[in-house]
């Protein structure tokens, strides 16, 4: 019995040997139980080690291996092989990011919006460690839990056809954590990241297709964080010009 | 990026996992005059932390005390545990997870507000703390993103260390390759502090993430600092069939059972009976890993598993909890046996078998993280200090990050303060010496092995060798069989030459480092002739404290390890037998 076999055809870009991107094709051993990362593994160990990509935990959670497979935005390590038979399955990088090489896109636009979002707890008073936790209820929790579920794997940016087009848009996963924080009961810094958020929401016009919801891998639905921040703005805003510290909802 | 000056820093943290960011935190908030960099191999959001499901353990409520909190662990522990480590560990655990708390980990709570505590296995009380069963997610994005706002902390992301640079004796620094442009830097520094995290990719089949090659235990283990205690592995008994993924021990927590396929919840067979339909702490499926993960091998021999195709294994069945409280409670666990095994716990019990899980030992720290070498500290898994032993409790090691990160990270920043600035030229010359010798041995070289055939024999030669069950033959040869493979990797072959994100070398250096560490794991367990914790001989079934109650040390030798060994400290536990 011949083995049966899958062919991907994977973006290869080598920085100071190709001017452009181009394509190349493998043929890897057909599992069903493969993802796309074990069989990009597959490739390293046993084709060409010249490949280069990222991954870590291979379950889903460390945002390493975002790709796009046949156009579409999608963690490697959950994308398997027998969802695309008979193939050829495309592997690229992720669309709107500057290719370091290969597979592997640069971070550091993202890294930068992470931090002007002020993703941490803001108090005008911190309570002492001492004196025990913040009390929150089971509903305070789930007013923000969803947004904080986001991995960073960027697959939302991939998608975005306004981070597409504007690479200065704060985009989907750094808006949902700024509002991850507004919603928090122990935090009072909504007043700080008003003028970050709202230059975000309001100047650059998302048009709300919600093309990152629909990729997020982890249900964060960022197209409602961006939605719901664009309402929220104006009545805040002047909530917090009365109360300083209780621009939160 | 730092300009050519740039490179220098009062404190340098290699890891931003949990460990590694709670230590950058620490010495930020010990003294604002201080310059912090983190150095790591992946983002920081990317460490391994974030894999982590269960919980992590601290004295929350009424009915527990920091007594037992400590009994548990050492006696978890087979009393290899040193217990003032232990006291001061089960001590500032409270603070801790509430410091977290404060900093936004979005903890499970309950009804009326406070922080959520659930059973775990070895555990007499309620008392690990949780984030659904996504806790270390939580935990590293919160203080990744806690690290944010202290504007004295600089990072390397993606930077590889490759040694430490020692002048008189004293740590400055470490050489590293930066992956985005091949660059090999001296990064100068008064004090390192190595937070790099297990080695679970010495063995095969491993709930590690990729990125866990014991770096930081090689490098210090190269610059003759000791490997205390790396016998001891512990084995998780749930993990999937195939990729190793774990199914937390939260499951069982919140009331999963064990199965053999007869259906039968066989663990009352070995005397941690009777079953129940309520958990009971420490019975039945509570009880610790070393000793499930061995129930799961007799039964196995027994042939009472089931047969599939990636070996045996058993039911981890959920069914009976129902979807609300799987759905609210466990949410992660079903979406991974639903992805990786096309299970629904809801509906089917999930597979499971035992899987190489978490490394008891590391380098050897005293009590504040600091390790023998002048200027060099050490936390979280790459570490031993040791409150862990010869079997770690689950949910300690995520507590162990916040303690000793942070107790490492005011040491070490103390030690900075106190020291005079150093010069960096000289310590220049020693990174490109490093750089040569990457090139000689790596780049230009044609050998003919590959890094592929080397790290599968490696981790076939652990799990047949250091394996669950283990006896003098099996691991003298894995020890043989690791020299002849330490000689082949001089031989190695790169494809890729290239000098932008080379991950083949990258590789190629962390295999260099996992055959290190397996060898003081197969050399340790050899010399321990008696049976403790996670460490099982069938040619010496019983612990000899008369022996053994000692740590073991491995010292590097150019003949493979040396092993000595260091007291245990007791200071109100005696030894006693350990039975559940
Ligand atoms: C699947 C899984 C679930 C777990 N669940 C639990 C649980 O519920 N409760 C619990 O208490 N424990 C749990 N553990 C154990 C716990 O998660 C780990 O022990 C802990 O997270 C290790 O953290 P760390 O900070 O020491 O290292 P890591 O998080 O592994 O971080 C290591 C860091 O070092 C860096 N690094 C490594 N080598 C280099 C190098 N050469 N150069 C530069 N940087 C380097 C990496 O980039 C990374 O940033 C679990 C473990 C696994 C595998
Ligand atoms: S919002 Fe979703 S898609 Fe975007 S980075 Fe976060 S997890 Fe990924
Ligand atoms: S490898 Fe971690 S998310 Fe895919």
């Amino acid at each position: 019995m011949t083995e049966e076999t899958m062919t991907l055809e994977v973006t290869r870009y080598r920085p100071g040997h190709d001017r452009e991107p181009r394509t190349q094709s493998f043929t890897v051993p057909y599992r069903t139980d493969w993802v796309v990362l074990d069989a990009l593994n597959h490739i390293k160990d046993r084709i060409d080690g010249t490949l280069s990509y990222r991954w870590s935990c291979r379950m889903g959670v460390c945002g390493s291996c975002g790709m796009m497979v046949n156009g579409v935005p999608k963690l490697t390590c959950a994308a398997f092989l027998r969802d695309y038979r008979p193939g050829p399955i495309r592997v690229e990088p992720l669309a709107n990011f500057p290719v370091i090489r290969d597979l592997v896109i640069a971070l550091d636009d993202f890294m930068e919006k992470l931090r002007r979002v002020k993703p941490w707890i803001i108090r005008a008073v911190e309570k002492p460690v001492s004196d025990g936790e913040y009390l929150q209820t089971p509903a305070q929790l789930d007013a923000y839990k969803q947004f904080s579920m986001c991995i960073n794997c960027m697959l939302c940016y991939a998608a975005c056809p306004v981070y597409g087009l504007e690479p200065a848009f704060l985009g989907p996963a750094a808006i949902a954590l700024a509002y991850r924080y507004n919603l928090d009961s122990r935090d009072e810094g909504y007043r700080l990241r008003e003028p970050v958020l709202s230059e975000a929401v309001g100047v650059w016009e998302c048009t709300f297709v919600g093309e990152c919801s629909v990729v997020c891998p982890k249900g964060v639905d960022p197209a409602a964080a961006i939605q719901r921040s664009k309402l929220a703005g104006a009545t805040d805003w002047l909530l917090s010009m009365i109360m300083p510290w209780a621009g939160r909802r | 990026m730092p300009g050519d000056d740039g490179y220098q820093h009062d404190l340098l943290v290699i890891g931003g996992g949990g460990a590694g960011l709670r230590a950058a935190i620490a010495a930020a908030e010990e003294s604002n005059r201080l310059s912090i960099a983190v150095l790591s191999k992946v983002y920081p959001m990317r460490s391994h932390t974030v894999s982590a499901e269960g919980g992590t353990a601290a004295v929350m409520r009424e009915n527990d005390s920091l007594d037992t909190h400590a009994k548990d662990t050492i006696f978890g522990s087979d009393f290899l545990a040193d217990q003032d480590v232990v006291e001061v560990f089960v001590k500032e655990a409270p603070g801790e997870v509430i410091q977290l708390e404060h900093w936004g980990c979005p903890w499970s709570r309950d009804p009326d507000g406070r922080v959520s505590v659930r059973p775990f296995g070895g555990m007499t009380v309620n008392r690990t703390l949780y984030a659904a069963d996504k806790t270390g997610f939580h935990m590293l994005h919160a203080l990744f993103q806690t690290s944010l706002k202290y504007e004295k902390i600089t990072r390397y992301d993606e930077w590889f260390a490759t040694s430490l640079l020692i002048e008189d004796g004293k740590v400055c620094g470490v050489t590293a390759l930066n992956l985005h442009d091949g660059q090999m830097r001296p990064i100068v520094a008064k004090a390192v502090i190595m937070c790099t995290g297990g080695a679970g990719r010495i063995f095969p089949f491993t709930t590690n993430a990729a990125i866990k090659t014991g770096d930081g235990m090689a490098l210090a283990y190269r610059a003759g600092v000791a490997l205390k205690d790396m016998e001891f592995v512990q084995y998780h008994p749930t993990g999937l069939p195939g990729t190793g993924i774990l199914i937390t021990e939260a499951a069982r927590g919140e009331g999963g059972h064990l199965k053999n396929k007869d259906g039968y919840r066989y663990l009352q067979d070995y005397g941690l009976g009777p079953p129940t339909d309520t958990p009971v702490h420490r019975k039945m499926e509570l009880g610790p890993r070393d000793i499930l993960s061995r129930c799961h091998i007799q039964e196995h021999q027994k042939g009472r598993t089931f047969d599939g195709p990636y070996g045996h294994y058993v039911h981890l069945d959920l069914r009976h909890l129902g979807e609300k409280l799987i759905d609210k409670n466990l949410p992660f666990v079903r979406e991974l046996a639903r992805n990786y095994v096309g299970i629904d716990p809801v509906h089917e019990p999930i597979p499971v078998r035992p899987v190489v899980h978490y490394m008891m030992g590391g380098i050897s720290t005293d009590i504040t993280g600091k390790t023998s070498l002048n200027g060099l500290y050490a936390a979280g898994e790459a570490a031993c200090v040791s409150i862990n032993g010869a079997n770690r409790l689950g949910s300690n090691s995520l507590t162990e990050l916040l303690v000793f990160g942070a107790r490492a990270g005011r040491a070490a920043a103390r030690h900075a303060l106190e020291r005079p600035a150093l010069r960096s030229n000289p310590l220049a010359q020693l990174a490109s010496d490093e750089r040569r010798r990457l090139d000689q041995r790596f780049l230009r070289a044609d050998g003919r092995e590959k890094i592929a055939d080397i790290r599968e024999e490696m981790q076939k030669a652990l799990e047949s060798g250091c394996g669950i069950y283990r006896d003098r033959a099996t691991m003298e040869g894995a020890c043989q069989t690791l020299r002849k493979l330490r000689e082949r990797f001089a031989h190695i072959s790169l494809a890729d030459k290239d000098a932008v994100f080379n991950t083949e070398l990258i590789a190629a250096l962390e295999l260099e480092c996992t055959l290190d560490v397996a060898e003081t794991v197969a050399r340790s367990a050899l010399a321990r002739e008696e049976s403790r914790g996670s460490h099982t001989r069938t040619d010496f079934p019983k612990r000899d404290d008369a022996r053994f109650l000692k740590h073991s040390l491995a010292y590097q030798t150019p003949d493979g390890p040396r092993i000595e060994y260091l007291p245990v400290t007791i200071t109100r536990w005696p030894p006693e037998e350990r039975k559940y």
